[in-house]
């Protein structure tokens, strides 16, 4: 009963899927398809990154990061912020866990919410792609943009969300 | 692509972790399992939805819906739009540029590649999880207003 409410989603989206193909089994086929892809790209890119957060837990110390991204990290803080979320890989999802990596490891959570902001929007391989399909001008203000935004924004942010925010970030990590 | 270069990283700092100490090594290795089938559930579900969504939803309906004429409203489209569908970044730009092609505006064209970017809503079960629900709502909120403000400066500029 436990796996069937994990999975609760996955069972009726399945279902869907089922009806789908039964119903209108051109789209039911590529709809399949289409998923069978993004699990595929999902596959190819969340096992390395779990696997560095949890090499980066047992190997960098909780010192460390409080240094370089804790409370009183600053504007160094910041830049390891936007250094981390411009080398991303992959979809924003993926950088969830990494946040609660780094909470667990006394990151301040503006820092985090910064690091998100730029992985979601200014990553450095999606920023070539966006160049040579958007143009310059267009990525350059789009890039801007966000960063102006996120960096305010993560402040405002840190100062209005409930204190228990932070715990449950951390207590994602999966440490035990 | 660079996923092939991060497996090699990857791969090669297990292997110098596991000489220098295995039963640390075992323990990332059980951290990152744990974490795997933590997000396991939420995935597939995520993954199923956006496929139908994905094969119902005529690219050249999106097209049409934030072409040039369609000002505010094709903004509010393209960007409520960007929010739902979680597209990969090297499907969204050639979808993007398609969109010109056939004839749509750039500021809508902006909201809807701006929002599909950083707001998450299809992939909200799975950012509650993490951030709670009001961290979650507020994030969502921090990007969609990112986007109009991107959208603002696009159509001033008038690219």
């Amino acid at each position: 009963m436990n796996l069937l409410k994990k999975y609760k989603y996955a069972v009726l989206f399945s279902l869907c899927l089922l009806g789908l193909y039964i119903g209108w089994p051109e789209k039911g086929f590529s709809a399949a398809m289409i998923s069978l892809k993004d699990a595929r790209m999902i596959l190819t890119v969340l096992p390395p990154v779990l696997l560095l957060i949890g090499l980066f837990d047992v190997w960098v110390p909780r010192e460390t990061v409080i240094r370089y991204m804790g409370a009183k990290s600053g504007v160094r803080g910041l830049i390891f912020a936007f250094i981390l979320g411009a080398m991303a890989a992959g979809p924003l999802f993926v950088a969830f866990p990494i946040a609660a990596m780094l909470a667990s490891k006394g990151a301040r959570l503006a820092n985090i919410l910064f690091f998100i902001g730029i992985w979601s929007t200014a990553k450095l391989p999606m920023l070539l792609f966006e160049i040579s399909f958007m143009g310059k001008e267009f990525t350059f203000i789009h890039v801007s943009v966000g960063i102006i935004m996120f960096l305010a924004g993560s402040f405002v942010l840190e100062k209005v969300v409930p204190e228990t925010t932070i715990d449950t970030l951390q207590s994602m990590v999966g440490r035990k | 692509m660079t996923y092939p270069i991060l497996w090699i990283v990857v791969a090669g700092l297990l292997l110098l972790s596991f000489f220098k100490d295995r039963a640390k090594t075992k323990k990332a290795l059980m951290m990152a399992l744990k974490q795997f089938s933590n997000l396991l559930s939420v995935l597939i579900g995520l993954v199923l939805f956006l496929g139908m969504a994905r094969s119902l939803i005529d690219p050249a309906l999106i097209g049409r819906l934030i072409g040039p004429e369609s000002g505010v409203l094709g903004v509010a489209g393209g960007l409520i739009i960007g929010s739902i569908m979680l597209i990969p970044g090297f499907v969204a730009f050639p979808l993007a540029a398609g969109f010109l092609e056939i004839g749509a505006g750039y500021p809508q064209v902006a909201g809807f590649i701006a929002a599909l970017m950083s707001v998450g809503v299809s992939t909200a079960p799975l950012e509650l999880k993490y951030f709670g629900v009001r961290l979650t709502v507020l994030r969502n909120l921090l990007c969609l207003l990112t986007a109009i403000v991107f959208v603002l400066v696009i159509w001033w500029r008038g690219i």
